[in-house]
């Protein structure tokens, strides 16, 4: 664990692998150090972001080695299923360069448990990933200036549903009914970092 | 609801602010809020508002409200001249604004953001605690526009006794802004680090409350890695490969992929909120603690 100064507001704590960040996070979250106001996690990192008036950068650098992450075993961070009809856009340049057909496409994307590494991007969009790299594929050299709601893209190491129509450099492989944002719900994001994903063919 | 305000004209963009929706970072939700907190702040302590109220956030005046029910106003932050059905009022003072009294913010002549703070504050709905406008994320409520129509909520307590609250206007000329560098700053080579300091950075006119675009003398980075996406925050510098910084605001994205060389201070924020296109900033580096050895003594 490296902990990096982000400003006098912040600590960027760097960790080995997501899972790491997971346990930290699932650790801070529970039991907050005092002045402690946001955490934002990320594939290898942590931003914890305070409130000056009430602790110093040091003193909540100091709180955080001070956690013992959540092992992964005692995570409960839930599971969800996603059903989605496979006819996304990209899916043939997917099935492409993954070297599967798109039957394998839906296959590989279904027969996995995805885990919600992080959000970002926009309210609700959630940075997904898998088990293995078989769906591992760049984003588009050409991004789209308008993805519909709902859209199921693959880029990198994840899989995301982008929560309402914006541009993006996804691949598109299908689309879901099921809403990933509503700021009428509680919590209003449906995917929260460390829970379980499984996609699903609509019926 | 103890009245409204039914907009006429908003000018280049004028939006409904608060102080924000800190917290939940982890949904993808930026903090958000007004540019120039202490801007706003000061407008609802002149109308005897608690100070997270909302009010209206106006870039480079234009804006024209029409009072529905007698209302008690006062407008802040960048000094656009204001008149009520024409006669001209005083700017950061608490102000009257009659029955169907017609309120006209002009430009501002240094400055980009004015705030008209009003007794009882704006009483739209809520989105996660807070009714800022963000127009990044898209949360909120809509960019204003003519024929909005703004209820304003119930006021209670007494409008302090200020005549006018002395404050500096925004700066027109060159402004520094203190930042501590990190947390990638080592992903740039020395001189691009010294380089970030010794600029005289122009804002351009690509800029908006997402963030500050500044052209100048592109910084290299020491290596081309890709660097795996982190958490962002208000105040961030981050470089994207044309080499010219971002200088992040109010609504911000809550990660993104590129290097952080450094992040300006809480203090600063609201003077970086002001910068108008054209203008030049520089960037003063202070001094960082070193977390390697953090102990427990609190500073």
């Amino acid at each position: 664990m490296r902990l990096l100064p982000y400003g006098d507001r912040g600590v960027l704590v760097e960790l080995a692998d997501l899972d790491a960040v997971l346990g930290l996070h699932a650790a801070l979250a529970a039991d907050p150090p005092a002045g402690v106001v946001d955490l934002v996690p990320a594939a290898r990192t942590l931003l914890v972001r305070l409130d000056p008036a009430v602790a110093s950068v040091a003193a909540v650098a100091a709180a955080v080695r001070a956690v013992r992450p959540v092992p992964d075993v005692d995570r409960d961070g839930g599971q969800v299923e996603v059903p989605v009809t496979y006819d996304g856009e990209d899916l043939d340049e997917v099935a492409r360069r993954t070297g599967l057909d798109v039957d394998g496409v839906v296959a590989a994307h279904t027969g996995q448990t995805w885990t919600v590494a992080f959000a970002g991007f926009a309210p609700g969009f959630a940075y997904l990933v898998g088990e293995d790299d078989r769906l591992r594929v760049p984003r588009r050299d050409d991004p789209r200036t308008r993805v519909p709601a709902g859209a199921v893209g693959l880029a990198d190491a994840f899989s995301g549903v982008y929560p309402r129509v914006s541009p993006g450099g996804w691949q598109l492989i299908g689309r879901t009914e099921t809403s990933m944002w509503d700021p009428d719900r509680a919590p209003p994001a449906l995917l929260t970092p460390g829970m379980r994903v499984r996609f699903v063919v609509a019926s | 609801m103890s009245g409204g305000l039914e907009v006429l004209a908003s000018g280049p963009l004028a939006t409904v602010q608060d102080l924000g929706r800190p917290g939940h970072g982890g949904w993808g939700v930026p903090g958000g809020g007004a540019a120039d907190r202490a801007a706003l702040r000061l407008a609802n302590r002149l109308v005897g508002n608690p100070e997270g109220a909302a009010g209206l956030e106006v870039t480079l005046g234009g804006l024209q409200v029409r009072a529905a029910g007698s209302l008690v106003v006062a407008v802040t932050g960048a000094r656009a001249p204001a008149t009520v059905d024409g006669a001209p009022v005083d700017h950061r003072a608490a102000v009257r604004l009659p029955a169907g009294a017609t309120l006209a913010l002009g430009t501002p002549p240094t400055g980009l953001r004015s705030y008209l703070g009003v007794r009882g504050g704006l009483d739209v709905p809520a989105v996660l605690g807070s009714r800022a406008t963000d127009v990044l994320s898209g949360l909120g409520p809509a960019v204003l526009a003519a024929g909005d129509r703004l209820p304003v909520g119930a006021a209670d307590g007494a409008v302090p006794p200020v005549d006018v609250a002395p404050r500096r206007d925004p700066h027109g000329g060159e402004v520094t802004l203190r930042l501590r560098l990190g947390p990638r700053a080592d992903w740039f080579p020395a001189d691009a680090r010294s380089a970030l300091t010794a600029t005289a950075w122009t804002v351009t006119p690509d800029s908006n409350r997402v963030g500050l675009r500044l052209d100048g003398p592109p910084l290299e980075r020491a290596h081309d890695d890709e660097l795996p996406t982190e958490g962002l925050m208000a105040g961030a510098v981050q470089v994207p490969p044309s080499g010219r910084p971002t200088l992040f605001l109010a609504d911000h994205p809550v990660t993104g992929g590129y290097p952080v060389i450094g992040v300006v201070l809480d203090g600063d924020l609201d003077v970086a909120g002001q910068l108008r296109p054209g203008q030049r900033v520089r960037f003063r580096a202070v001094a960082n603690r070193d977390l390697s050895t953090a102990g427990g003594v609190g500073t």
